[in-house]
């Protein structure tokens, strides 16, 4: 194979599709870390240039991680409609790119394509879409889901409500749960992190989030985010789980280091059809973010946009009802200041869409990151425009169990106003009855926590 | 507009009583230690971030005001702040910014000798050089420099049942703060289950994977760290503890476990969560397991 390119008079040459893949990625400290960036922008650019010319062909025939060597790349090469592939596997990136942009190619268009692709394949087309490339490609392709509710939909914008407490105090995170519902946020589901992830606390928030969705009749689903494996114990004690939650990476080994695996999610999966109390099909609930296969010195030497594809197409397996990444929740060894993290999470976004999955965002980052609140309501603004699922609802943003900022119950409220989005629409239903929306914005009665003492 | 419903009066006199004891303030009756002219433009405002001024509702006209303050007295999250059209108050809004702002200023702390001549904790440092490059090669702060393995060796009791090791991390805050806490809960706790200790230390510039290298060096049984999470905001001093069994080479978060939001602000105070840790070594030692598997094979037994 010969990979090379002259620019500005000066030659390039790549050794193999993995070495060209990860320089033409754009800048990302996680990739430096791994010790395979690109040595300079020139070189970068060289990266891009070559990779234009790549067929989706070679890219099939070139995984990050060897077929026989990790589940998630047989997984993910299994599911390949092979009629769909053998029509599109002539196309170089480059004309790939501009087919997806193209006016005459429609979302639907695209989700058919969809079926044909593998992980590199959506990752080396978005190397090389700018930043509002990723936006009207995104834009395009809206793929919706149904467990309680309807999310996805065009026009609609959710919002999990994330009502984490710092001791798990049932009181303090259904009065939580309130403030956010009161604001519009909890379409998506209401989904906790646990500080104790042990069977009897998760089955007694699982019990209280029920009560509260059953008392309200809202229309919307619960979810506690323990590792899947006590979420499948408290599935056979009778406990009632409305989505099943599970953190995912791009290779077997990096699945490894989440206790998690093909087998154990097909499991899960299965118990799920089974035993969950909400309506489906879609029951599953994933969460991601570039740099977990390196964090577990599992990336093989692929970048971290590469890596991070291959989740969704391990995601698309169980039909999952939402994927978001936490793309600024990994640090800045990762994504080191706001340019990455903006670029991280618009390639995220559209990457999950182009692979077919229902794609939100938990637009976040830590303190330790060069980043800010205004930052990320730059983000959000961006990836709404993008036509994004949902984000996360968290009291001002500040999350008090897992010490990181993200979005907002106010900002849930604010992306519908300013960019005329509505809550997912069985959810705004329930709103208008109780009074606290009115043609899509929030009434006097909105924004207050004690509305939902009155049962 | 109407005034939210809150006792300004009373946040006033326990700002005045803090300041007090302190000696900053003047005693009652006195009169302010500067004059203001008649007509003179002032501004003279009390700290925002105290606790009771950081429980200040901010919905105009709750459905029920005693319930809000109830719920609001539930958690640390930022409830009941009301909002200004889909966006929140001016109040909440600064508060917030002012708890970032701080926050971002903590992150580059150290732990003085003080704190770890408490408990005879020497110090090592991990391969990184300063901070810049702790934050952003995570790989370095997980392994121990050749110097840092030579002292080990030198100075700890090899083959311990239980290494435990206190490390820096993100937060030198949560060392100082909480350490004199929970680390003599441990090593009490420890002893009196007739579990022997190895000789516990310090290392700058840590991260959770060096539990492999010190339980290698070491030969360790299982090994403990006390960790400084990653600071949230208004919470800069949170710890965790993570702890491994048998941990060496290719050992993952799966196979540990960590008791996390170990702070006196919000969190699990640290004497408990001290007694959780020697619990949790109790159990890894006799199921010989952590993480998934001890999980596994205790079968949740809490």
């Amino acid at each position: 194979m010969l990979l090379r390119t002259k620019l500005f008079g000066k030659t390039y040459e790549f050794g193999c599709i993995k070495e060209l893949m990860a320089k033409a990625n754009e800048e990302k400290s996680g990739d430096r870390q791994a010790g395979i960036v690109a040595n300079s922008v020139a070189e970068r650019m060289a990266a891009k240039h070559v990779l234009a010319e790549v067929t989706l062909e070679v890219l099939r025939q070139n995984p990050a991680v060897p077929y026989d060597a990790d589940e998630v790349t047989r997984v993910i090469q299994d599911a390949v409609n092979e009629s769909v592939y053998n029509e599109i596997k002539g196309w170089t990136v480059g004309e790939f790119r501009e087919w997806l942009l193209a006016d005459t190619t429609s979302g639907d268009m695209i989700r058919r394509v969809s079926t044909g692709l593998t992980a590199e394949m959506v990752a080396a087309v978005t190397k090389l879409m700018s930043n509002m490339d990723l936006m009207v490609g995104a834009k395009k392709i809206r793929v919706t889901a149904h467990c309680n509710n309807t999310i996805g939909l065009p026009g609609t914008l959710a919002s999990r409500n994330q009502p984490n407490h710092p001791t798990d105090s049932v009181e303090g995170i259904k009065a939580t749960i309130y403030e956010g519902l009161s604001f519009g946020s909890g379409d998506s589901v209401i989904g906790i992190n646990p500080v104790d992830d042990s069977l009897d606390s998760v089955m007694r928030l699982l019990d209280m989030t029920y009560d509260v969705i059953q008392k309200w009749e809202i229309p919307t689903q619960n979810c506690l985010l323990a590792h899947v494996s006590t979420q499948m114990d408290a599935m056979k004690r009778g406990s009632p789980v409305g989505l099943v939650f599970q953190s995912l990476a791009g290779s077997q080994k990096a699945n490894d280091a989440f206790g998690v695996s093909v087998g154990l999610m097909d499991e899960a999966y299965a118990m799920a059809q089974k035993y969950c109390w909400s309506g489906g099909p879609n029951y599953m609930y994933f969460e991601t973010g570039q740099g977990t296969a390196l964090s577990a010195d599992a990336h093989y030497g692929a970048d971290q946009l590469t890596m991070e594809a291959r989740i969704y197409g391990m995601a698309k397996r169980y039909k999952p009802y939402q994927v978001n990444t936490v793309v600024g929740f990994i640090g800045p060894e990762y994504l080191y200041d706001t340019v990455q993290i903006t670029r991280a999470g618009l390639e995220d976004h559209f990457m999950g869409k182009l692979t077919g999955i229902p794609m939100g965002c938990d637009a976040c980052y830590t303190n330790h990151a060069v980043a800010t609140q205004n930052d990320i309501e730059n983000l959000e603004v961006l990836l709404a425009a993008a036509g994004c699922n949902y984000f996360m609802g968290v009291p001002m943003g500040d999350d008090v169990m897992l010490s990181y900022q993200c979005t907002s119950y106010h900002d849930a409220a604010s992306m519908r106003q300013l960019l005329g989005l509505r809550p997912n629409p069985e959810f705004e239903a329930w709103m208008e009855s109780l009074g606290l929306i009115k043609d899509g914005k929030l009434t006097a009665l909105a924004g207050d926590a004690s509305f939902f003492l009155q049962r | 507009m109407e005034q939210p419903n809150v006792n300004i009066e009373a946040i006033v006199q326990a700002v005045v009583a803090a300041l007090r004891k302190e000696g900053q303030a003047p005693a009652s009756g006195s009169q302010p230690s500067v004059a203001h002219a008649p007509g003179e433009f002032v501004i003279d405002l009390p700290d925002p971030t105290l606790p009771e001024a950081r429980k200040i509702i901010g919905v105009d006209h709750p459905y029920d005001a005693e319930g809000l303050r109830n719920l609001r007295g539930t958690t640390t999250a930022r409830i009941g702040v009301g909002r200004a059209g889909p966006r929140p108050k001016t109040g909440a809004l600064l508060l917030f910014q002012a708890d970032h702002g701080v926050t971002k200023d903590a992150i580059y702390g150290v732990v003085s000798d003080e704190v770890k001549n408490q408990f005879n904790l020497f110090t090592v440092q991990s391969m990184v050089k300063d901070r810049d490059e702790y934050l952003l090669r995570p790989d370095l702060g997980r392994k121990l420099s050749d110097e840092a393995k030579q002292t080990i060796l030198e100075r700890c009791v090899k083959n311990p049942q239980v290494q435990v090791v206190v490390g820096d991390g993100l937060s030198a805050a949560a060392v100082t703060n909480n350490l004199q806490y929970i680390f003599p809960v441990i090593s009490d706790g420890l002893k009196s289950a007739g579990i022997t200790m190895g000789t516990p230390f310090f290392v700058q510039n840590a991260r959770v994977g060096l539990i492999n290298d010190i339980g290698e060096t070491l030969n360790a049984e299982m090994v403990v760290i006390l960790l400084g999470e990653r600071p949230g905001l208004g919470v800069a001093d949170a710890m965790s503890a993570y702890m491994g069994y048998k941990p060496g080479p290719g050992k993952t978060d799966a196979e540990r476990d960590v008791i996390c939001m170990i702070t006196h602000n919000g969190g699990t105070n640290p004497l408990e969560a001290g007694a959780y840790v020697v619990e949790l070594i109790k159990r890894t030692l006799k199921y010989k397991a952590s993480g998934v598997e001890l999980k596994q094979l205790s079968g949740n037994e809490s």
